[in-house]
């Protein structure tokens, strides 16, 4: 069902009713954020408001700051000075434990199979759906192989599917097209709107522009 | 910038705390000297070997004091987040090692005509040295992180640990050695002191204290030099 | 505790598959065993004297060699930002990795050590209690090498500093370790103090180590 989607259309996440059924907008609020990495200023002065279904496109030269961005909002990181709240979601969970993270570092184990990979992250976060996770990015015929012989692109595939196995209400990816083949690009970005319309929130560090109408584009390292 | 609020008015303070703390110094280690090498008496069973005492206790009580400001100091950078609290600890790591090291070369030698030997495995001397490579340790760290921030919170780390972890040592070695006997007894001059011997051992104390605290703010000072130093190259580099 | 079994399990099996955990260890345990006898020579009543000692020294030795890699892989691949992430806190993850350290590398070290002990004439009285006590032990080994790995898991050359970080952590254990695998009136008080070191590690270790982690997240 899942892989017969057409184009267009969003994947439709078992799960993704979730965020709507929680009731009134959930919104992603960064104030004043300013970071600093190793004694460097990497930006000051950040500030966006993200509502439930919107996508914010991160964009800007190396080195300005998205990546640390992507890290602060989930908490793998420190601002210097401002906040960044999540109103309207889970009040007992961080922002972080209610967010994807995505960068390049894939988190695989090579001696694990792709299965065996996705079914510790789906039980190490909390119950995970293993057939939406191979289906979203087609790895069904892979799941047996230890993760070891699997391309780059694959890898890649088989790292952006935690997305799909388990459910979370903020996706933070830090350029997940690269690697990605037309086919792969084409299910991340259904994945992704699929996640959008379920109510769910993203915000997305990328090069190359998805085939998605983003709400709202954060250009970094322009203002010095 | 605010940062550097409080760094420029500890650079202040150090300036004119300085010169009075490097004088009183002076005056107390030459009073302390003479008097533990000219007016205080030979000890009855030591004769004048025990003069290195004087040198010697101090150090070792210095090495145990410096350790507790550190993790003191490190106690408070991780509940108040003052930046100078690192700044302390991490300059006061090196001095605080070479009192250990003072305490254990000067124990050596004492030893020496004490026990016939250059080491003996007394259970203070191991302590001391134990204490010797948790300052190593410390002192590792700092070198090994590149980032000044992240290493300051690791640093933390691992100077509260060793702070947790010198009693124990203390106790077990005191356990290990009451288990070997081997050694003879380490005994200083009786259960009572004379006060002929107690006054140049106190005043040697406060000698060392004063050299700490100088050093300390000499250290601080230079640390902080460096950050800016950093900071600028930093700027530097910026938007390039 | 789902969460955390998944954990255990997941570097069990991974233990398994990439081997090199115990066996290296073990091997190198061996190595040192049999250097002793070489570099103090074959009198048999010494090498009795020393051999509960020498036991311990070569399984505190072996163990620090693999405390490196108790985090570094995870930090690396990203997988402990994920673990970060995660609804447990890392406090948990941090013992569920000296767990599995314990059960893939200290603990079959522990249960193979006794039995070296002929090579250096251990005294068979003196094999249970050893074998007792370094059970025992080997989890509060595991643990500050859990330590010693999150403190240095960015570094690239961190395995010479988890030494000198961690064996003065050790001193206490070999002390005790040591007076408590001789069969004689001593065992009881020392065995648990032993046992006090590992309860107090099993509480210290996993808030120090997981501040460690947290701060090269960041």
């Amino acid at each position: 069902m899942l892989a017969s989607a057409g184009r267009g259309e969003g994947i439709a996440l078992p799960h993704a009713s979730r965020w709507v059924k929680r009731g009134p907008m959930v919104q992603l609020h960064a104030d004043s954020l300013a970071c600093q990495r190793g004694g460097r200023t990497v930006f000051t002065d950040v500030n966006f408001t993200l509502s439930s279904g919107q996508l914010l496109e991160l964009r800007g030269p190396n080195g300005a700051g998205k990546s640390s961005l992507l890290r602060l909002i989930a908490g793998l990181g420190e601002a210097i000075s401002g906040q960044i709240t999540l109103a309207g979601g889970n009040g007992d969970l961080s922002i972080g434990q209610q967010a994807h993270y995505a960068a390049h570092q894939e988190a695989i184990k090579a001696p694990l199979t792709v299965a065996e990979n996705l079914k510790f992250w789906g039980d190490f976060l909390g119950g995970g759906d293993m057939a939406a996770a191979l289906a979203a990015f087609d790895l069904g015929a892979l799941a047996d192989y230890p993760a070891a012989l699997l391309s780059a692109g694959q890898k890649r595939r088989l790292s952006l599917a935690r997305l799909a196995l388990v459910p979370r209400l903020l996706w933070l990816l830090d350029e997940p097209t690269v690697g990605l083949d037309a086919n792969s690009l084409d299910r991340l970005t259904r994945l992704l709107r699929g996640h959008l319309s379920g109510g769910g929130l993203a915000v997305v560090a990328t090069h190359a522009p998805l085939d998605l109408t983003a709400d709202a584009t954060l250009v970094l390292g322009t203002a010095r | 910038m605010q940062k550097f609020a409080n760094p420029a008015r500890f650079l202040k303070l150090a300036e004119t705390l300085l010169p009075p703390i490097w004088g009183v110094t002076i005056l107390a280690f030459a009073a302390g000297l003479y008097m533990s090498l000219v007016t205080a008496p030979p000890d009855y069973q030591q004769g004048e070997t025990v003069r290195i005492m004087f040198v010697h206790v101090p150090a070792a009580w210095m090495a145990l004091m410096v350790y507790t400001s550190m993790a003191a100091a490190s106690i408070m950078a991780a509940i108040f987040r003052h930046p100078l609290a690192d700044m302390a600890a991490k300059a006061a790591a090196p001095i605080g090692a070479m009192f250990c090291l003072l305490a254990l070369i000067t124990g050596s030698l004492w030893g020496k005509p004490m026990w016939g030997a250059w080491w003996v495995w007394d259970a203070r001397l191991t302590s001391v040295f134990v204490l010797l490579l948790l300052y190593l340790g410390y002192m590792a760290v700092w070198q090994a992180i590149e980032d000044p921030h992240r290493a300051a919170l690791i640093a933390r780390i691992v100077a509260i640990a060793g702070f947790i972890n010198v009693p124990i040592v203390k106790f077990s070695v005191d356990w290990w050695n009451s288990l070997h006997q081997g050694a003879s007894v380490f005994r200083m001059g009786g259960p009572t002191i004379d006060a002929r011997m107690l006054w140049p051992l106190l005043i040697m104390a406060l000698a060392y204290t004063l050299l700490f605290v100088g050093l300390l703010l000499v250290a601080m000072r230079s640390e902080i030099a460096q950050r800016k130093l950093r900071q600028l190259r930093l700027a530097g580099i910026e938007g390039r | 505790m789902k969460l955390i079994w998944a954990l255990i399990r997941r570097d069990l099996t991974l233990a398994t598959r990439q081997g090199g955990g115990a066996g290296t260890a073990i091997g190198f345990f061996v190595t040192v065993i049999v250097l002793l006898p070489l570099g103090l020579g074959p009198d048999q009543a010494l090498l009795q004297r020393i051999a509960p000692g020498a036991l311990w020294i070569a399984l505190l030795l072996s163990v620090l060699l693999s405390a490196e890699r108790i985090f570094q892989a995870d930090y690396e691949d990203g997988s402990l930002d994920a673990m970060a992430l995660g609804v447990v806190p890392l406090e948990l993850v941090v013992l569920a990795k000296a767990m599995a350290h314990w059960l893939t590398t200290s603990l079959p070290l522990a249960v193979v050590a006794p039995l070296f002990g002929f090579l250096i004439n251990l005294d068979p009285q003196d094999i249970l209690p050893l074998w007792l006590a370094m059970m025992l032990g080997s989890i509060f080994l595991s643990l500050l090498a859990a330590l010693g790995a999150a403190i240095t898991v960015a570094l690239r050359r961190g395995g010479l500093l988890v030494s000198l970080l961690i064996l003065p952590f050790y001193v206490p254990c070999l002390i005790f370790g040591v007076a408590a695998s001789r069969a004689s009136e001593l065992v009881q008080p020392s065995l648990l103090i032993l046992t006090a070191l590992v309860l107090a590690s099993f509480v210290l270790v996993p808030v120090a180590a997981a501040a460690a982690l947290r701060a090269y997240l960041k």
